[in-house]
């Protein structure tokens, strides 16, 4: 089976701090990877390398087999990539309908096509149901759920076939990230691969596959989410080695 | 569902949510309206006289073209300082070229005002660059613009240059400088049968997508005193009459006035309904989600200012056109009325949020109060007192405003 995503050999450094260090991941269709590690492990640059935000000074990616350049955000976009950003990424002061169409809205002519965007952002959002009662108001003015299933609404309307998502229930209460949960499941049985980054062990043991730990720059190593403990894996986080008896699950097809 | 009234846990709408229209702007109306009739009364039935109304039209005009490029500005968090220099700047280049240039022999006034344009258009895209390209914080950069431009003006020339064109005079608005009676009709109807069509058409498509739609009434009423206020206005600008004719015959609006308001309608459209004036907005809002949704912050900053310095020189074109002279002090100061104006209107210097209209409102309440309080004889040297007080009152509003919003 051919992987979705291959990262391989990726090396950055930003002044005298190797953020990166020939770090090689990959993912396959259907797929959650959960990616862990302490702040500054890495993991946030690593995807905004597969993103386009960040270009690794070396280093090879593959889409479906296919090695691609990706210097751009729209580079990564037009691959089939979409990144839910720790942040959100969401311009506060825009109503839902343009967060969910920012930067590839629909004109008619020169002119936005506003109820046709509004439409077809209605029915994304209706997909992940969190319930928003008008996609008119600043996105600023909305909870921090709401918030969540637009910068997802965004990623999952232009069809991606890899999503990246930062910490994702991070600002969610229980019930929304149970649906965020929910709306994961959902997405992996359509055949989406995703990177999953979260500090919530239990989140990412409950959704994940695999998992790829970082620290300082550099992988740990990855494992079958089923074949670890949570101590294991914290050991790994903490002390930066494999756990002894657990086979390495590297460059391995899910099995489920 | 989006029908959010029938639902049974959706609050009431308020009065404002049925009309569906801007807090800020309806407080910014409000407090014209108040101002006006203030006036009224303390001049007399002065104020509000057509004449008087129709000079308070052409003195808002360079104001007016000017502040819809500095809302921009200001809402994708920048700001230009350097306005006041550059208008006299680009107004002494036009001057210049036109009457005895360099040669003794003038060119054509179209080229004068062209190269004019070209060097506002220039001015902006080296103010845009430093900041996009090089980090510069637009408030250093064009700090340094106002005092370079102010200088370079006395440069060209350090004397007043009149006359000048008589064609390019109509740019301001003197002899011949106004369009008419017909005309003024004509241009009135057109801007009510654009406003009612886009009004019916918008909301039966609205309707046919079954999303909500104002009630029918508030949607009469809105639309209503929209249509009021073209008609005053086309009534006011005709009200006048060319002074000496008799019997009387109609000003109508005076071109720069005309300028003003197109180019005001323009920026309004352009700022809610295009992909450029969606991107200046969500640079405001979030530069990083701008650039991570893939938006050219860099380059749209260049166009922004370059926005910016196209209507500075055009308002110089006016000005200059106005006053049959461009001197070598021409628009000083005029940056921080401009900058008033838009935050007046609810623009907020943080960026993201402010609107097209306010800045126009608040223009127009700016240039009121000059109007008013020298119509009642307050002398100049104390009417910034009130101009700064209505800023401030202006701004602690729209801070309240804001919190109750829920903003952060």
């Amino acid at each position: 089976m051919t992987p979705l995503i291959e990262m391989k050999h990726i090396s950055l450094r930003f002044g005298g701090n190797q953020a990166l260090k020939d770090v090689s991941v990959n993912l396959y269709p259907g797929e959650v990877l959960g990616l862990l590690g302490h702040n500054g492990a890495g993991k946030s640059t690593l995807i905004k390398v597969l993103s386009g935000a960040y270009q690794a000074d070396s280093g090879q990616i593959f889409v479906e087999g296919q090695e691609v350049q990706v210097k751009t955000p729209q580079d990564s976009q037009r691959y089939g990539i979409e990144t839910i950003y720790q942040n959100l990424a969401l311009a506060d002061n825009l109503d839902a309908v343009a967060n969910v169409f920012l930067g590839r809205e629909k004109v008619r002519g020169v002119a936005l096509d506003e109820d046709t965007m509004e439409l077809e952002a209605r029915n994304v959002l209706d997909r992940l149901r969190i319930r928003i009662p008008s996609l008119r108001v600043p996105v600023q003015n909305m909870s921090g759920g709401q918030r969540q299933s637009v910068a997802i609404g965004r990623a999952i309307y232009f069809k991606a076939k890899c999503l990246i998502m930062d910490e994702p229930t991070a600002a969610l209460g229980p019930e929304e990230t149970r649906k965020v949960g929910e709306l994961i499941k959902a997405l992996k049985s359509e055949g989406v691969g995703i990177f999953l980054i979260s500090h919530d062990l239990h989140d990412v043991f409950d959704l994940s596959d695999r998992l790829t730990v970082m620290k300082n720059g550099a992988v740990v190593g990855t494992v079958n989410t089923k074949d670890v403990t949570h101590d294991d894996v914290l050991g790994m986080i903490i002390g930066g080695v494999m756990p002894k008896g657990v086979p390495s699950a590297d460059d391995q097809a899910p099995t489920a | 569902m989006q029908n959010a009234p029938t639902t049974p846990s959706a609050p009431r709408r308020s009065l404002l949510e049925s009309l569906g229209v801007d807090l800020q702007l309806l407080t910014m109306l409000l407090a014209l309206v108040i101002v006006w009739i203030g006036f009224q009364i303390w001049s007399e039935g002065t104020f509000l006289s057509p004449r008087n109304l129709w000079f308070l039209a052409v003195q808002t005009a360079v104001v007016g073209i000017m502040v819809g490029g500095m809302v921009l500005v200001i809402v994708a968090r920048q700001i230009d300082l350097s306005v006041g220099s550059v208008l006299g700047f680009t107004a002494m280049i036009m001057a210049v070229l036109q009457s005895h240039a360099l040669s003794g022999k003038g060119w054509p006034w179209e080229l004068a005002l062209l190269v004019g344009l070209g060097v506002g258009v220039l001015i902006g895209a080296f103010n845009g660059y430093l900041t996009a390209y090089w980090g510069v914080p637009a408030f250093v950069v064009t700090l340094a613009g106002l005092l370079i431009f102010r200088n370079a003006t006395f440069s060209v020339s350090n004397i007043t240059i009149s006359p000048l064109d008589p064609t390019f005079q109509i740019l301001g608005g003197g002899n011949n400088g106004s369009i008419g009676g017909f005309w003024t009709w004509v241009f009135g109807g057109i801007a009510a049968l654009l406003i009612i069509w886009q009004t019916l058409l918008g909301r039966a498509r609205r309707q046919r997508n079954g999303f909500a739609v104002r009630p029918v009434w508030a949607e009469v009423l809105v639309t209503g005193i929209t249509l009021l206020i073209v008609f005053g206005f086309v009534k006011v600008m005709n009200d006048y009459p060319i002074p000496g004719t008799n019997p009387p015959v109609p000003a109508g609006i005076s071109v720069p006035v005309l300028i003003a308001v197109v180019v005001l309608g323009f920026l309004h459209w352009m700022s809610r309904s295009t992909r450029f004036g969606r991107y200046i907005y969500a640079i405001g809002g979030n530069p990083e989600a701008a650039l991570l949704a893939g938006i050219n912050v860099k380059r749209m900053l260049v166009y922004i200012f370059m926005l910016m310095g196209f209507l500075t020189a055009l308002a110089a074109a006016v000005q200059a056109a106005r006053l049959n002279a461009a001197t070598p002090g021409l628009g000083m100061n005029l940056e921080l009325t401009v900058i008033a104006g838009a935050v007046i209107g609810g623009t907020v210097l943080s960026g993201g949020s402010g609107t097209i209209l306010g800045a126009a409102l608040g223009s127009l309440l700016i240039s009121s109060l000059v109007n008013g309080l020298g119509l009642v004889g307050v002398p100049t040297e104390q009417q910034n007192i009130y101009v700064g007080i209505v800023l401030l009152v202006a701004v602690l509003w729209n801070t309240i405003t804001n919190r109750r919003k829920g903003s952060r």
